[in-house]
């Protein structure tokens, strides 16, 4: 299980909680979260990353145990704390302007 | 018994402002949205509970909404049956926020590139849906102009969207360029007595004319004038902030041009300039009376480098004789220290009788006559800035 925190207005378009909780199959890595992010809330594909060609959108943010991997690659690992669910995978807006 | 509906898209959100046929109490409900920029939100013509709107941020994308309701609940389009499709398969199913310009062989064009604010060639990139036009027939259909500029078209009720690549395709695209906002498909309008027949503007490209459904377009700009594009009579590139019409005289279209208010006689063929004695012909909207099709409204703005009212004094001017001749509108309307803007889709009419003129602005205010123009009050005062206003009149 995966813990994924969600920005303000992703909440309420998912009419979800701030955090989240999924279950992801095989190697935790943004991507596979993402995924399944997307398939229990089909509502936000689009707004975290590009449809087609799943590129991160410019000023979406991913954070993991304290660290910022925004420029990771959606494939590596995540770290062990947040694979097994001890701390969140955080999807943050970037902050700019009002 | 006619009630009014006028729909306010913000900065901040979305606003719904009703009123019975006289038009002097409003209830205002909202902010539907909230914290979202809605570019637009306009209800269909054939069903008025039907509204689509464009819910959009530059953090989080393009969201398209749609009520069945009269705008008292949204869903996106398809949502729920995404969700239930997607436990089924594992796979996200939702698309009714997807706006991928169609490249296919069989319908598509390829991506092509246009002009960028220095000169240089610029990939197309989608951005937002800048415009959203119920179809007036159909409640399932309904046209959505995005940026960069290309037109989509929905017939299922917004689950899915598919590009009329005919127009992003057209042989002029490399000459199209952003305005300042972006380079956006504004204005769509379609013809009442023609539904193959449909008009789109474009900034800064200039408006369009399809006479088969969407598939081909023909630039319609003979007779503009543009003093800031190295060759002021080109074929495109003309920045064209809104056209009208009259939905009983279609082939006469009204135009509020960067600069110069314009019309012309035949179908967009030709246009003459018609800005007369108008303190100023820049501006952004223009709109025709519900019921006097040669009685059009414009509102002055000061300059392209100066968006604020000229003199500090909002007024609303109106044609009764389709252009030339300009009365200034300022009952109710604030005559000093004015400086807001009202954008290209912030002015709309509705059919009652007599017929009312609603205009939003980038203060908040949303100011409504319910005599043609020759009184106005404020529906709201302290909204986020407008950035759309449409009408319904429910009968």
């Amino acid at each position: 299980m995966i813990r994924v925190v969600l920005p303000f207005h992703l909440q309420t378009l998912a009419r979800a909680e701030r955090e989240v909780e999924l279950d992801v199959e095989g190697p935790a890595t943004p991507r596979a979260v993402i995924d399944a992010l997307e398939a229990r809330y089909p509502m936000l594909k689009g707004t975290i990353r590009e449809h087609v060609t799943h590129r991160r959108r410019p000023k979406v943010r991913f954070y993991a145990d304290g660290r910022d991997i925004t420029h990771d690659s959606p494939d590596d690992e995540l770290p062990e704390a947040v694979a097994s669910g001890r701390e969140p995978f955080m999807i943050i807006g970037a902050i700019s302007g009002g | 018994m006619t009630a009014i509906r006028v729909l306010v898209g913000t900065r901040k959100g979305a606003f719904i402002l009703s009123s019975d046929g006289k038009r002097k109490k409003w209830k205002v409900d909202g902010p539907h949205f909230a914290g979202w920029e809605i570019y637009h939100l306009k209800g269909s013509p054939a069903d008025p509970d039907r509204i689509y709107a464009s819910q959009s941020s530059s953090w989080f994308g393009q969201i398209i909404q749609r009520s069945d309701d009269g705008g008292r609940t949204w869903s996106q389009p398809g949502e729920d049956e995404a969700v239930s499709k997607a436990a089924e398969t594992g796979m996200p199913q939702g698309k009714s926020n997807m706006f991928v310009y169609d490249t296919s062989r069989e319908t598509g064009k390829p991506l092509t590139t246009h002009q960028w604010y220095d000169g240089t060639q610029h990939p197309w990139e989608f951005a937002r849906v800048w415009h959203l036009e119920p179809s007036l027939g159909d409640p399932d259909t309904c046209y959505a102009g995005v940026e960069d500029a290309a037109l989509f078209r929905t017939t299922d009720g917004g689950r899915t969207w598919q590009e009329l690549a005919g127009l992003r395709g057209h042989e002029s695209g490399p000459n199209w360029a952003p305005g300042a906002g972006g380079m956006c498909l504004h204005t769509i309008v379609l013809d009442p007595e023609n539904e193959q027949r449909i008009f789109c503007a474009i900034s800064a490209a200039g408006t369009f004319r399809s006479e088969d459904g969407g598939k081909s377009w023909k630039p319609i700009n003979q007779g503009l004038h543009s003093e800031y594009i190295p060759d002021p009579t080109a074929e495109v590139g003309h920045c064209v902030h809104r056209i009208a019409i009259h939905p009983k005289n279609p082939d006469t279209l009204f135009m509020q041009k960067h600069w110069d208010v314009m019309r012309s006689d035949d179908g967009g063929d030709s246009w003459r300039e018609v800005s007369g004695n108008l303190p100023s012909d820049f501006g952004f909207p223009i709109a025709v009376h519900p019921h006097e099709p040669e009685t059009i409204y414009v509102v002055p703005i000061e300059s392209d480098s100066l968006h604020y009212p000229p003199e500090g004094k909002l007024r609303v001017y109106r044609s009764r004789t389709g252009g030339e001749d300009w009365e200034a509108l300022t009952e109710g309307l604030p005559q000093e220290h004015c400086y807001v803007n009202v954008l290209r889709d912030a002015m709309a009419t509705d059919e009652a009788d007599p017929g009312g003129v609603y205009f939003g602005t980038t203060g908040g205010q949303v100011y409504a006559s319910n005599d043609s123009g020759d009184h106005w009050q404020a529906i709201v005062r302290d909204l986020p800035a407008v950035l759309s206003v449409e009408v319904q009149t429910i009968r």
